[in-house]
């Protein structure tokens, strides 16, 4: 069905059509002005960039600069531990950690003067040297920023910002060269697989849905990023939701579709705002809607807010949510791609797949597939979390190592303690050791060492991370989210829970340990969904590269990270006690006793290990180092 | 690192108390009374009631041409919504990856010790409402608690106690 263009010259009228979208009076962030930019996702936003935003307004209009220097609201600039995070244009001041009373002193420094404010400088972890410049900054030169190249730059409430920074020309590629058929190959030889972790290749399954009969067809991007420790979806969309748009009207163009929606969790405020906001603005200039930039070719999209369930991440529990039903997966096949939402054809894509799209059409396939490995083109945006130094949002070419990514871009493991394991790929990921950090980052190595590529959560952890506990954190949200509809899954990881509660406790045996792996087997081949079947992944993993955490849990009743509460005790070092009572007021159990200026007593019967007076005493009382956190028995030794 | 963000509900703009007058037309407002409405039309009478009224699942249930059944069945499945008046306060505990590797349960266990409440519930004396989350995606800020609009990040027990004392004695 090759759809006809109106009768001009197509190349013209839609390149006509795009230039009339712009508003030529608009302001365009990033275009050598001079610039503050203030990050506006929600870490930095948690961290009161907005008292900070009315500091820099005051600042600037006491000192008469309003007209020459503007404030400019971005979206997520990644590096979320150092919110909140103010750019200076144009020569790229980065401040990190900005208090309101910094403003004075940064405008004086680098907005009157071209200098930079010290004191305020980041700081690298590693070297100790301060960097004045975002682009020489370890985090950033590490990384190879497309999906993400305008985060941070523009101002997400802004179209005319998109345009100015070459906005939409895909989607007018697309329609002038007037051949889905040849979009849809584009996107098949660029090698572009799902972002949301099964990676199936995008092109053959655009390629199904066009195929598929059926005058009704729907586009669908999955916003439902549920992972816990990943972030990468909502910070795309808070800050450059038109590139999404952009990918979704291009695949709504090739398969054929006339409606699309975007189901995004109902808690991404801030993404559901921009993202509204950006459709308004698109229809407003004729880029969504009837007639897309002039064409014979109408497409409209909707947001669908979540209601809060990790299972509708699955694409036939998403469409079912859509449809006004309980949000859970059915068998495939049918395929989405034959009979997918409402019945219809249905082509649905994760966000950072959707945003990926305009670049290849711009660039081509090839320049695409040239970059990554054999098997996982492009790039791939990875939350770096946990006990880390440097976090954020990292993207980095496929094929880079999971050292380049935590080391070198992260700064390794924060606070002086030892690395453990990286956790990808959320619950149904896996954890891998130090000795797998060479494996390259690509979609078949990291299944085949037990863990998966998922949406893109990378949790670092240390060794004050107890890996059975660990485990046993992520089966308690799959047993928690299972929906209930097959046995396996419902079942079975309420069991898996049951066992490492055990084993936690001190109380479990090493059969046990043949019982995970058995269990962890039929929910693995039993389930109906992606959840059931991934959900052991972490405990087979652990159990896998961290068997003698396990053992040691049930011989010899310890945790070497002193996390398991039924394994460790609190204890008082007398002589490191200066008896400066600050426990004792703390403690909620009255489970430290001792009159002032003496060691004070700890009843283990007691005390709840709450941790209160083993902060108190590291952050506030004199002695800092009195109180112990250790494995039963331990001090007997 | 604690941040006023917005000012909180105000105490009459949560259950019990007066609703402006008839909030129903404009919950209605746009939708097409059909089946796919339904949880759209779920939130907006939870973000008009603060949480699910019976009455309202029979009023749509009518309106949609449902059972009741089918009504709290979809509206059970999903973690958004309540059935009871949530708190004049709302605390939510992030017990997301990171926050799980740095001590969110160590907040939560706090929590529940200074107001006799888990996870889901609500204080007698209705002013707080406790609620696990799974991820805020915060997690740089790790371990996160937050009450109201207010996100409070790298919270300690201490910390949490101490905002806890400046609430209750304000």
């Amino acid at each position: 069905m090759p759809r006809r263009l109106l009768d001009r010259p197509p190349t013209l009228s839609i390149q006509e059509a795009l230039a009339k979208a712009r508003d030529p009076d608009a302001y365009i962030a990033d275009d050598g002005k001079a610039e503050i930019r203030i990050c506006a996702g929600t870490a930095c936003h948690a961290s009161g960039r907005l008292e900070v935003r009315e500091a820099f307004a005051a600042e600037l209009s006491g000192r008469g600069l309003t007209e020459t220097v503007r404030v400019v609201e971005t979206g997520c600039h990644g590096f979320c531990e150092e919110g909140p995070i103010v750019v200076l244009r144009p020569r790229g001041v980065f401040y990190p950690h900005v208090r309101p009373e910094d403003v004075p002193k940064i405008v004086e420094a680098s907005v009157v003067n071209d200098d930079v404010y010290q004191k305020r400088l980041y700081k690298d972890p590693v070297t100790k040297q301060r960097i004045a410049h975002e682009k020489d900054i370890p985090f950033y030169v590490g990384q190879g920023r497309r999906v993400l190249g305008l985060n941070g730059k523009i101002d997400p409430y802004s179209i005319d910002d998109y345009l100015a920074h070459g906005g939409y020309q895909a989607l007018a590629k697309a329609l002038a060269g007037d051949d889905p058929e040849a979009v849809v190959e584009t996107i098949t030889r660029s090698g572009l697989r799902g972002r949301g972790g099964a990676g199936f290749s995008t092109g053959t399954k655009w390629g199904l849905a066009r195929k598929a009969p059926g005058d009704t067809k729907y586009i669908i991007c999955n916003a439902d990023e549920g992972d816990p420790g990943a972030f990468m979806d909502r910070s795309v969309l808070e800050g450059d939701p038109h590139e999404v748009l952009e990918g979704m009207i291009i695949a709504a163009f090739a398969i054929g579709a006339g409606e699309g929606y975007v189901y995004v969790r109902h808690e991404y405020q801030f993404a559901v705002d921009r993202l509204r906001h950006a459709l308004a603005q698109a229809r407003e200039r004729g880029i969504l809607g009837e007639h897309v930039l002039g064409c014979d070719f109408s497409f409209d999209v909707h947001i669908s807010e979540g209601a809060g369930a990790f299972v509708c991440g699955e694409e036939t529990a998403l469409m079912a949510s859509i449809e006004g039903r309980r949000g859970m997966p059915r068998t495939r096949p049918p395929y989405p791609a034959v009979e997918g939402l409402f019945g219809k054809p249905t082509n649905i894509n994760n966000v950072e797949t959707y945003a990926n799209v305009p670049w290849i059409i711009n660039n081509g396939a090839a320049a695409f597939a040239a970059q990554g490995t054999a098997s996982s083109k492009g790039t791939k945006i990875f939350s770096l979390t946990g006990k880390i130094a440097n976090g954020g949002l990292v993207e980095v070419p496929m094929g880079a190592t999971l050292r380049h990514v935590i080391f070198d871009i992260g700064g390794g493991v924060s606070s002086g303690h030892h690395f453990k394991a990286v956790q990808l790929g959320g619950p149904s990921g896996g954890c891998l050791p130090e000795s797998l950090l060479d494996e390259s980052i690509d979609y078949e190595s990291l299944t085949a060492a037990g863990s998966m590529m998922g949406s893109g959560g990378m949790v670092v952890v240390d060794d004050s991370t107890c890996m059975v506990d660990f485990a046993k954190f992520f089966l308690m949200f799959t047993a928690e989210e299972s929906c209930g509809k097959c046995a396996p899954c419902r079942i079975g990881t309420g069991h898996l829970v049951d066992i490492l509660d055990r084993i936690c406790a001190g109380k479990g045996e090493l059969a046990d340990l043949d019982r995970l792996e058995v269990l962890a087997r039929v929910i693995k081949n039993g389930s109906l969904c992606g959840l059931g079947q991934t959900a052991p992944n972490p405990v087979l993993s652990s159990l896998r590269y961290f068997r003698d955490e396990f053992v040691e849990h049930i011989v010899e009743k310890r945790c070497r990270a002193v996390v398991c509460r039924d394994l460790v005790q609190y204890r008082i070092i007398p002589g490191n006690c200066t008896g400066c009572q600050r426990c004792v007021q703390v403690c909620p159990t009255g489970a430290i006793t001792g009159p002032r200026a003496e060691a004070h007593n700890l009843d283990p019967e007691k005390c709840i290990k709450c941790r209160s007076c083993y902060e108190v005493c590291r952050f506030d009382a004199i002695a800092g180092d009195a109180i112990v956190i250790e494995s039963r028995g331990e001090n007997a030794r | 690192m604690a941040v006023k963000a917005r000012s909180r509900r105000q105490p009459d703009d949560v259950s019990g108390t007066p609703v402006p007058a008839d909030p129903w037309p404009e919950i209605m407002r746009g939708l097409e009374g059909g089946r796919s409405d339904l949880v759209p039309v779920l939130q907006r009478v939870q973000a008009a009631f603060g949480y699910l009224p019976e009455d309202s699942v029979r009023r749509i249930a009518r309106w949609l041409k449902l059972s009741e059944s089918e009504v709290f069945g979809v509206a059970t499945f999903y973690a958004q919504f309540r059935f009871t008046p949530p708190g004049r306060h709302h605390l939510r505990v992030c017990l997301g990856t990171a926050c799980h590797v740095k001590g969110g349960v160590q907040m939560m266990e706090t929590l529940e010790r200074r107001l006799g409440v888990g996870a889901g519930q609500t204080t007698a004396d209705g002013e707080y409402d406790v609620e696990r989350v799974a991820c805020l995606g915060c997690c740089a800020l790790a371990p996160v608690v937050t009450l109201d609009e207010d996100i409070h990040g790298q919270m300690s027990v201490l910390q949490l106690q101490e905002l806890l004392d400046a609430e209750t004695s304000a």
